[in-house]
């Protein structure tokens, strides 16, 4: 009976609740999100490109400016990667100090994500709360290597140093105070009525579909799919370590909030026995002083905090850089789901859902 | 002569200006709370413990450039704001802040005018406030702030409707549309009608949060999802405007739910002379106190909950909170017939 | 004195406004306009002692329906070009009549009004209420002398709400 016409909105590259330079135009009836059309490249550096003309221990600090948030998981995919290529073995102490740091990494990276996607439902204290912690993490990172945000923080077969004296101490006391402050999280979110309103029923994909759109980490695990390359094909020392997947039943938005909530505490049980746990020995492996792995090609993923996370190297055996250098980002594939999700929900949602999928742009478009 | 012009001016002046202060000292006192609650320490550079912050906050927005979009509606984009602010600033005329005080040789009551009907004056200038918020995202020309005004409206005719009602109980337990004569039939019946009409105060709480746009109704300037909301385009003074009413009408809000529940002026069991000794503290200072209470419940309520959803929020306004309220005054009617 | 004065300027803002509510090009201003009518109407109200009607003038009409009005406005996109039609002073004819029926109509009721202008006054003042003061005046009003218009114009509103409902809801 009565003519509506569609509103075009474009939200970002310049909004507060994109995460960065995310721009998507969507095309809405009244409120409701009619289709969405994500448009990424506002932060391309060319970092596969750089890469490539890059000897291949320079390239460890370039894979810091992709996951700014998590860089040290990057730092260690790549260096895994090359050691794959190269088949250098890693010392057993620089496995469990690799371990303990991608775990911190992951708390500091959900710490992120869950002050982000509570501000972005409008609970904004949350963020302020996960930042505190997430300095504490911060402040690790900065006794081990020097740095706070880009670490540069491992070396091709092994360890840049080894881990200062008494900094196990301090990641023991941590996670005491982290356990803490998970629960203070939940107490302001997990059963609070309008965050339930805001979050459940918000965005379900099933499991398979979610498969289908390539979605992974924790976007994945809360459709149900236990999927989890730290279980699945483990590598550093996940393969000693004792912990669980936690995974969601319907794939909503709260689903994907638990999931993350819960890796939080599976993060902590990891932390706990890889430091207790630390081998003495070398922290370097027996690397050539010039890296130049033979000819062929490799595919390494581990499971960064926001999913899987890939390196594709060739080597051409006669350079000391990568003939191609690729990155498999779980960011830029856990994005390609968002017009999918949105689909049908309020523009309110939206912001939700992009909370929700977790990803950094640096990662989208390196 | 001077009982007729000057002294109601003088009440005048002292009330815009004492509430002026008051809402750029509210923006220190949110942003205090707020730091507090989040283990932060918010401002504290200008003065000590921050405290001239609002100063500074006022003299960078009157020094900012005032942009009008080009394709903005020029007129109403300038008026809107001024539209916002006036009526959040005349309601104040009816508010009593204490009874009738003998000072300096003549009998003064504090509080501008008694209309006989003051709640509906209250209620009527709130409801043109509304203006504001829609002129400015229509002005705009501009689709976040259109969408944001859009919400506001609805948001704001709806929850009126439903603090209306509980007003209309109270005026029925109170039998006056006066504020003056609601404080003094709370002191004659002994109890705050808070304890009378519970019900009602809940709803006009949770409805006077979404009126004043606070969290966790504060949809039409959703930072998150709508960039600012409807005072997107806005800078400068003109912005200024926007937000000094928005806490205007906090003030404005506080200073109703103390009248009509929380017994206004009077101290704490007005009528049990065992605790006269409360008496000390003049009749204004317990209104500030009460009502400064509220605020700080507004400000606590915002830094704690997560925002509703637009259709969330119009759920509750309508499946909930209106057909509260009507029960609440039918009951409160037949009560009144059956018992009085 | 003073009280003529300020009617007549009151009556002459009512009357600009009025002009300029018809006469404006953009939708949303002659809106505008029209709230400023009746916040003048509301003030005429106010001299006439009669604050409950001036309240409710200004809570009903410019608080509640003209927001709606400005709400339609906004949201039916009035910016395309009017449609051609073969007489496009039809519509003008049509309001002359309508003017000159409003008109004549007003004319019988000041005619009538003068005839019997003092038994109204009586009735008006004479009728004794038991309560004093402006709302409970209107309100006991309302509800004695005026019950079946005040009951009949209650159900009115009703059929207008479900009406409303009907329309906006496509499927029940």
């Amino acid at each position: 009976m009565f003519d509506t016409s569609e509103l075009v909105i474009n939200m970002g590259p310049q909004h507060p609740s994109t995460h960065g330079v995310l721009r998507v135009i969507l095309r809405l009836d009244g409120e409701k999100v009619v289709d969405a059309e994500v448009v990424i490249g506002y932060l391309h550096r060319g970092i596969e490109k750089l890469s490539e003309n890059r000897n291949w221990t320079q390239i460890v600090l370039l894979t810091d400016r992709m996951d700014y948030v998590a860089a040290a998981t990057s730092n260690v995919g790549y260096c895994e990667t090359v050691e794959k290529l190269l088949n250098v073995e890693v010392p057993r102490r620089a496995q469990y100090v690799r371990t303990i740091l991608m775990e911190l990494q992951r708390i500091a990276s959900h710490c992120l994500w869950v002050g982000t996607h509570a501000m972005d439902i409008g609970a904004m204290t949350v963020f302020l709360y996960a930042f505190r912690e997430r300095e504490l993490i911060l402040d690790l990172f900065e006794e081990f290597c020097g740095a706070r945000l880009t670490y540069n923080s491992m070396r091709i077969g092994g360890l840049p140093q080894d881990i200062p004296p008494g900094w196990d101490k301090k990641v023991l006391a941590f996670c005491d105070i982290m356990d803490g402050k998970i629960d203070e999280y939940e107490t302001l979110l997990t059963h609070n009525r309008i965050w339930l309103e805001r979050t459940k029923g918000i965005g379900v994909i099933s499991g398979p579909e979610a498969i289908g759109l390539g979605l992974c980490g924790p976007a994945l695990r809360g459709s149900g799919v236990a999927r989890d390359v730290r279980k699945d094909e483990p590598y550093s020392a996940y393969a000693e370590m004792d912990f669980d997947v936690p995974v969601g039943v319907k794939g909503d938005t709260y689903d994907r909030y638990l999931v993350r909530m819960e890796e939080f505490r599976q993060s902590l049980r990891i932390i706990r026995q890889a430091t207790q746990g630390i081998p003495e020995g070398p922290i370097v492996g027996k690397v050539p002083r010039l890296i130049k792995p033979a000819a062929g090609e490799t595919y390494h993923a581990i499971e960064s905090p926001k999913g899987e996370l890939g390196y594709f190297i060739v080597s051409d055996g006669k350079s000391t850089n990568p003939y191609r250098f690729r990155v498999r980002p779980p960011s830029f594939c856990n994005l390609q789901g968002l017009p999918r999700l949105v689909r049908g929900h309020l523009v309110a949602d939206v912001v939700a859902l992009i909370g929700s999928i977790d990803i950094v742009l640096g990662e989208v478009d390196r | 002569m001077i009982d007729q012009f000057l002294i109601p001016l003088i009440k005048i002046l002292i009330v815009l200006n004492a509430t002026l202060v008051g809402v750029s000292y509210m923006t220190l006192l949110e942003r205090k709370v707020i730091a507090w609650v989040q283990s932060r320490l918010g401002p504290m550079r200008v003065g000590p413990q921050g405290v001239l912050q609002p100063i500074a906050d006022a003299v960078k927005l009157m020094l900012k450039e005032d942009i009008t979009p080009t394709k903005a509606d020029r007129w109403v984009f300038t008026a809107a704001p001024v539209i916002s602010m006036v009526p959040a600033l005349i309601v104040y005329a009816v508010i009593p802040f204490g009874p009738t005080v003998h000072l300096f040789g003549r009998d003064v009551s504090l509080y501008i005018t008694d209309v006989n009907v003051g709640l509906l004056y209250i209620v009527s200038v709130a409801s043109v406030g509304v203006y504001g918020i829609i002129l400015a995202g229509y002005a705009s020309n501009s689709k976040f702030p259109l969408l944001a005004s859009l919400r506001a409206s609805a948001q704001l005719i709806s929850y009126e409707i439903a603090v209306t009602m509980t007003l209309v109980s109270v005026i029925l337990v109170a039998g006056s549309l006066s504020m003056v004569s609601i404080v003094n039939a709370q002191y004659n019946s002994r109890v705050w009608f808070g304890f009378v009409q519970p019900v009602a105060f809940v709803i006009f709480f949770i409805g006077s949060l979404a009126e004043t746009n606070r969290a966790p109704f504060d949809l039409p300037e959703a930072e998150q999802e709508l960039t600012g909301g409807f005072h997107t385009e806005y800078s400068g003074m003109r912005f200024a405007l926007f937000f000094l009413a928005e806490y205007a009408n906090m003030i404005v809000v506080s200073s109703v739910a103390t009248t009509l529940f929380f017994g206004g002026w009077l101290r704490p069991f007005p009528n049990v002379s065992a605790l006269h000794f409360l008496g000390v503290v003049p009749s204004w200072m317990w209104f500030l106190i009460k009502s400064f209470v509220f605020l700080y419940i507004f400000i606590w309520v915002r830094a704690t909950l997560p925002r509703y959803r637009y259709d969330q929020l119009m759920r509750l306004g309508w499946k909930v909170l209106i057909p509260l309220a009507i029960a609440n005054l039918v009951v409160t009617g037949i009560v009144k017939v059956m018992l009085f | 004195m003073l009280q003529a004065i300020a009617f007549y300027t009151i009556a002459a803002f009512i009357l600009g406004f009025a002009v300029l509510v018809v006469t404006t090009k953009d939708t949303v201003h002659s809106v505008l306009f029209l709230v400023l009518d009746f916040l003048f109407v509301a003030a005429l109200y106010v001299m006439l002692n009669a604050q409950f009607l001036a309240v409710i003038q200004i809570l009903v009409y410019a608080g509640g329906i003209v927001v709606l009005y400005l709400f339609v406005v906004m949201l039916v996109n009035l910016k395309r070009p009017p449609e051609a039609h073969s007489d496009p002073h039809r519509m003008t004819k049509f309001g002359f009549g309508l003017a000159a029926a409003v008109l004549i109509e007003l004319g019988a009721i000041l005619v009538s009004g003068y005839m019997k202008a003092p038994a109204v006054a009586a009735t008006a003042t004479e009728a004794s209420m038991p309560v004093s003061g402006n709302t409970e005046q209107v309100g006991w009003l309302l509800y004695t002398s005026y019950l079946i218009p005040f009951e009949i114009a209650s159900m009115l509103l009703l059929v207008a709400m479900i009406g409303a409902i009907v329309l906006a809801k496509r499927e029940l």
